[in-house]
């Protein structure tokens, strides 16, 4: 089972971008195929991007560590999600004019904070294989808390870029305030973990009084 | 920039074609029509416009037109209209006029359509998302309506109101906008020959997820002001809260004419995706109409008034 975790989640990061190539191949796409194909592809890269940031409490929580052989990965596609819903912008909506993208990046806050998480997101990608790992030692952990601001910038970029239906970014900000606050709060919850474990098991019925 | 120069047909000696076919007969023509001089007065010189840009207008495809909609009433995806708009019950159907004229009452929609003959429109309709179609509505010149109900002089402003109805239109069931939708024209632009009333496009009745049976169609701005399923028309003294004025005032105004040259303070307005085209296209002042209706704004900061 182990063995077929890794290609089982390969191919089901995959399955958005398979089931695009046939929309677009069967010219079964809305009347608006760019804009859509832009929508698709930013919505997965997020939804990777986030998920790459819940593998660490998933293992937390329920002990499961072989999730973490899937981290890279999934980030990698996340990335290519983003890459694509990039080349989409810089090639089917702006057709390379350089003089228009860089007024959208200047002008347009929801597109500046968009590509500043695109533009973050390269370094990590390019530093992932087991070489820059071992490279970079401690300070690849560093660099890679890039993650943070990225999967923020890419919440606040989804926000602030619908008209007025904010349900789905919503629930992505909810899901990212849930992840990173566990980062926060994990610390603590685990050394109480710990003191409540050491307590004989008496003490437990006067605990409730300071939680 | 906007060249002013004497449109070659008057807009006040624009009487459109009558062209209302049968629905085969329509869909024929339609072809020939998308291609050739056929497309009736009003739409011609806008369409010389165009050309003058090299660019052509053909007629967005009937199957575009019906399923590629913004009708939050519906659902905020563009296919949410035509998959929940059946709900929609588009007969019997009055329209309240109300406010600043003298035959104020509810009006059952038939009775208020009575002897108004039907004609066909080919517009431009330009998203304020920069995108766009070119669809051939059927329909009437507002100002044949507003002349039957004699505003009073007071009247400087009209204000439409969509059904309020969470039943037939289950997208009112959440707060995505404050329902019901507004939108208004001053009374000069509401008079304009190339504001009308549709009853349907492409020769059929309308659809419900167009807006059904009722909707405002003003080609010169975004299409947000193009009210659908109207049930209310009111006279009024002051400027209307129109709808997405009122929720997002520094993005929204009142009277959102298409203009490129003012950007929407997320988006270009400069170049649209007409609907069927892989790249951008540029985005003509008042969205080809400048001839016929840049006089309306003459002297008027339209970047303040946007």
């Amino acid at each position: 089972m182990p063995k077929l975790l890794k290609p089982a989640a390969f191919l089901l990061c995959a399955v958005p971008l398979l089931l695009m190539a046939r929309d677009l191949l069967t010219g079964n796409l809305p009347a608006e195929p760019v804009k859509d194909l832009t929508h698709r592809t930013g919505f997965w890269g997020l939804f990777l991007i986030t998920t790459t940031l819940a593998v660490t409490p998933l293992r937390r929580l329920t002990g499961w560590n072989a999730v973490q052989k899937l981290r890279r990965m999934i980030g990698l596609w996340g990335f290519a999600y983003i890459a694509v819903h990039f080349l989409i912008y810089l090639v089917l909506d702006q057709f390379f004019a350089l003089d228009l993208i860089v007024e959208d990046v200047t002008k347009r806050p929801y597109i500046t904070v968009g590509f500043t998480g695109f533009v973050m997101l390269i370094p990590l990608a390019i530093t992932s294989t087991s070489g820059w790992v071992r490279r970079l030692g401690r300070r690849w952990t560093t660099l890679h808390a890039l993650i943070y601001p990225i999967a923020l910038a890419g919440v606040v970029h989804f926000f602030w870029s619908v008209k007025a239906d904010t349900l789905v970014p919503t629930r992505f900000a909810v899901v990212l305030a849930a992840l990173l606050g566990f980062r926060i709060a994990y610390p603590r919850l685990k050394s109480r973990l710990a003191a409540r474990a050491l307590r004989p098991r008496s003490s437990l019925a006067v605990q409730p009084a300071d939680s | 920039m906007l060249i002013r120069r004497a449109p070659e047909i008057r807009s006040s000696e624009i009487t459109p074609e009558r062209v209302y076919l049968s629905r085969r007969e329509f869909i024929a023509a339609a072809g020939v029509i998308a291609g050739s001089v056929a497309i009736p007065g009003v739409t011609e010189a806008a369409d010389r416009a165009s050309r003058r840009q090299g660019r052509e207008d053909r007629l967005t495809p009937y199957e575009q037109v019906t399923t590629y909609n913004n009708f939050y009433e519906f659902g905020t995806d563009k296919d949410d209209p035509a998959r929940h708009a059946h709900t929609l019950r588009p007969r019997p159907w009055s329209v309240e006029i109300t406010g600043e004229c003298e035959r104020r009452g509810r009006y059952d929609l038939d009775d208020l359509l009575r002897g108004i003959a039907i004609e066909e429109r080919v517009y431009r309709l330009r998203c304020v998302e920069a995108w766009s179609m070119v669809i051939p509505w059927n329909g009437f010149p507002l100002s044949t309506l507003i002349n039957r109900v004699r505003p009073t002089s007071r009247a400087r402003f009209v204000e439409f109101t969509t059904l309020l109805d969470p039943v037939q239109m289950p997208g009112q069931r959440r707060n995505v906008l404050p329902w019901p939708y507004v939108e208004g024209l001053r009374m000069d632009e509401a008079m304009h020959p190339l504001t009308i009333l549709a009853t349907g496009l492409y020769g059929r009745t309308l659809p419900n997820q167009n807006g059904a049976p009722l909707r405002l169609v003003v080609p010169w701005k975004y299409g947000f002001k193009s009210i659908k399923s109207i049930v209310r028309i009111r006279f009024t003294t002051e400027q209307p809260a129109t709808t997405w004025a009122v929720v997002a005032p520094h993005e929204y105004g009142f009277y959102a004419n298409v203009n490129p040259e003012v950007d929407h303070p997320r988006w270009s307005q400069g170049r649209e995706r007409r609907i069927g085209e892989l790249l951008r296209r540029p985005t003509l002042m008042f969205n080809g109409y400048a001839d016929q209706v840049a006089s309306l704004y003459q002297g008027m900061d339209l970047r303040r008034n946007f």
